[in-house]
């Protein structure tokens, strides 16, 4: 944690600290503080007249049908989208760790997706399940289902989360393969040799050593599902149709800056940045544990 | 391999040829509907080989102005894109170093409560303060500039902890000689320091030029001039122009020019992202 070896002076480290301390003041530090201070006013419809409301926009927002409904659609997605992204990067990690031959094309090729922004990602779904001319709509059409994510909330719902999970596949893959490479080979020799099968050395010994690689990328997933899929749901469906993937964070930027509700919108970042704070400390608390052991 | 079992490698690489197939099926498609006619894709289902109009396209899209996307080409918001995601990778890169070797190197008042300053940036993603970090960047008249749209993406403290890291592990004795040999700490950081962390240095640029990239919120925000419009945000105004039909020959190869700069920066340096990648994270 500490160097023994240090230089002198009070002044020179700090003319070094000073860009980045600038900038954190003011690009976030300081929005951060009028987004705590703008949650406890009220400005009236023409702006004219700011009030001091106490929590009132928080209790507002706990009792609108519409927020509450946000942030069940926000649950669902990040369930979805955490659990089948793990699962999937997990299943091609696996196989990727034991194949002998072409390991490095098929790594190659899966981390590419992870160059792709998202909301490029959503564009390039949309565009395949798109009603009229998607290859896959069709395909799902041939199959007796009539898709359209423009008219259907669930079907808007499969779109956005596919394209999420699509482009985090590589980052979950690369650090379920790094993790499966630090599992020492001699155990699982071990239990092949006392006649554990693939299925059986996954159960009880690979998937358990690799807890702390999946708690990581738990976390790291529900942050991204939060968060970075903002592009994915701005990009392809706005939200809709109605409200069905009107995530928690296009909520913030629809009332802020679409309906100018800058009082409930900040109370919503702050509501956000709880969920940060929260999510950010069960990683630190996990991750000293694992120091420890 | 610790036993051989023919049908058990058999279906590992059927499952990784599907995983495969479901990376690159998208890719393949936008780059086949970049290649045809307009009417093409319009007309029934979309083809699955390449048309002949992918130079027409290009161009057109390259040079050109788009309607759909403000009026904007393809090439200026390439460009826009470029100086954004080059600032933001080059400046983090900067300011974490010193920042870096600052708190690592000096014993100063104060030193644990810069740290946690700077820490808590992590905690505080650009998605959740949208409105008032807006409203500080209107304030300062940094709309439409490139400055408006890197400098608040800058100070994120991932690249800084990934240099303390490495500061960390670098040997005393180094630090010990350079001060024996009269170097002032700037001439140590410059001489020694720097070099050292090269391979780092890379990594970190790599993620973060991708990073830079593939912004979507913040350029959508700070910026209402089109020759400010960067790619990725320029190919949604393609897709959802809700008057006109959506012309989707250009817009995939829109979106094939936006995602092929980060695509080959990862390919060609693969490996050292992938370390960067996994180190930045532990």
């Amino acid at each position: 944690m500490h160097k023994k070896v240090t230089f002198g002076g009070f002044a020179f480290p700090l003319v070094l600290l000073l860009p980045q301390l600038a900038i954190t003041f003011v690009f976030f530090l300081w929005p951060a503080a009028q987004a705590l201070y703008q949650s406890v006013l009220r400005q009236d419809a023409f702006g004219l007249r700011t009030t001091f409301v106490g929590l009132d926009n928080f209790a507002r927002l706990l009792n609108d049908p519409s927020y509450l409904a946000s942030f069940k659609v926000t649950l669902v997605f990040s369930t979805s989208v955490t659990l089948t992204g793990l699962a999937v990067a997990l299943l091609l990690a696996c196989m990727a760790d034991r194949v002998i031959k072409g390991s490095g094309a098929y790594k190659t090729l899966l981390i590419i997706p992870y160059a792709v922004a998202p909301a490029v990602a959503g564009v390039l779904w949309y565009f395949l399940f798109n009603p009229s001319i998607g290859i896959l709509a069709y395909l799902v059409r041939g199959l007796g289902y009539n898709w359209n994510h423009q008219i259907s909330g669930t079907d808007a719902m499969i779109l956005v989360v596919i394209a999420s999970v699509w482009k985090q596949i590589s980052y979950n893959f690369l650090f379920f393969l790094a993790g499966l490479q630090a599992i020492p080979k001699s155990l699982i020799e071990a239990a092949a040799i006392d006649g554990a099968g693939p299925w059986k050395r996954f159960t009880s010994i690979i998937f358990p050593l690799l807890s702390p690689t999946t708690f990581f990328l738990l976390v790291v997933n529900v942050v991204y599902a939060f968060f970075e899929t903002f592009g994915v749901i701005h990009a392809t469906t706005s939200g809709g149709p109605g409200q069905a993937t009107t995530i928690l964070v296009y909520k913030v930027f629809t009332d802020g800056f679409v309906a100018l509700n800058l009082g409930s919108s900040a109370a919503q970042s702050v509501i956000l940045m709880l969920i940060v704070v929260l999510l950010t400390a069960v990683q630190f608390r996990y991750i000293e544990r694992r120091v420890q052991y | 391999m610790v036993e051989n079992r023919p049908w058990l490698t058999v279906l590992q690489h059927f499952v990784l040829l599907c995983g495969v197939a479901l990376v690159l099926f998208p890719l393949w498609i936008a780059f086949v509907a970049s290649t045809h006619e307009g009417r093409a894709l319009v007309a029934g289902v979309i083809p699955l080989l390449p048309g002949d109009q992918m130079v027409e396209n290009y161009r057109t899209i390259l040079t050109a102005g788009m309607q759909g996307a403000g009026g904007a080409s393809v090439g200026t918001m390439l460009l826009n894109s470029l100086i954004m995601a080059l600032s933001i990778a080059v400046g983090k890169i900067a300011i974490s170093l010193l920042s870096a070797f600052a708190v690592v190197y000096f014993r100063f008042p104060f030193r644990m409560l810069c740290f946690w300053i700077i820490f808590s940036t992590l905690m505080l993603p650009v998605e959740v303060r949208i409105l008032p970090t807006f409203e500080v960047v209107a304030n300062l008249g940094m709309l439409n500039s490139y400055a408006g749209l890197s400098i608040p993406l800058i100070a994120s403290a991932t690249a800084t902890f990934l240099f303390r890291q490495f500061f960390l592990t670098v040997p005393d004795e180094l630090a010990e000689a350079a001060r024996m040999d009269g170097a002032g700490p700037f001439r140590f950081f410059k001489d020694i320091l720097v070099p050292l962390s090269r391979t780092n240095i890379a990594a970190i640029f790599v993620i973060m030029f991708i990073y830079g990239w593939n912004q979507y919120l913040w350029p959508l925000l700070v910026t209402t001039d089109e020759s400010f419009y960067t790619i990725v945000m320029g190919i949604q105004r393609m897709v959802t122009v809700a008057d006109s039909y959506p012309r989707w020959h250009h817009a995939m190869a829109t979106a094939v020019m936006a995602l092929l700069p980060p695509t080959l920066v990862v390919l060609i340096m693969q490996r050292l992202f992938v370390k960067g990648l996994v180190e930045t994270e532990k």
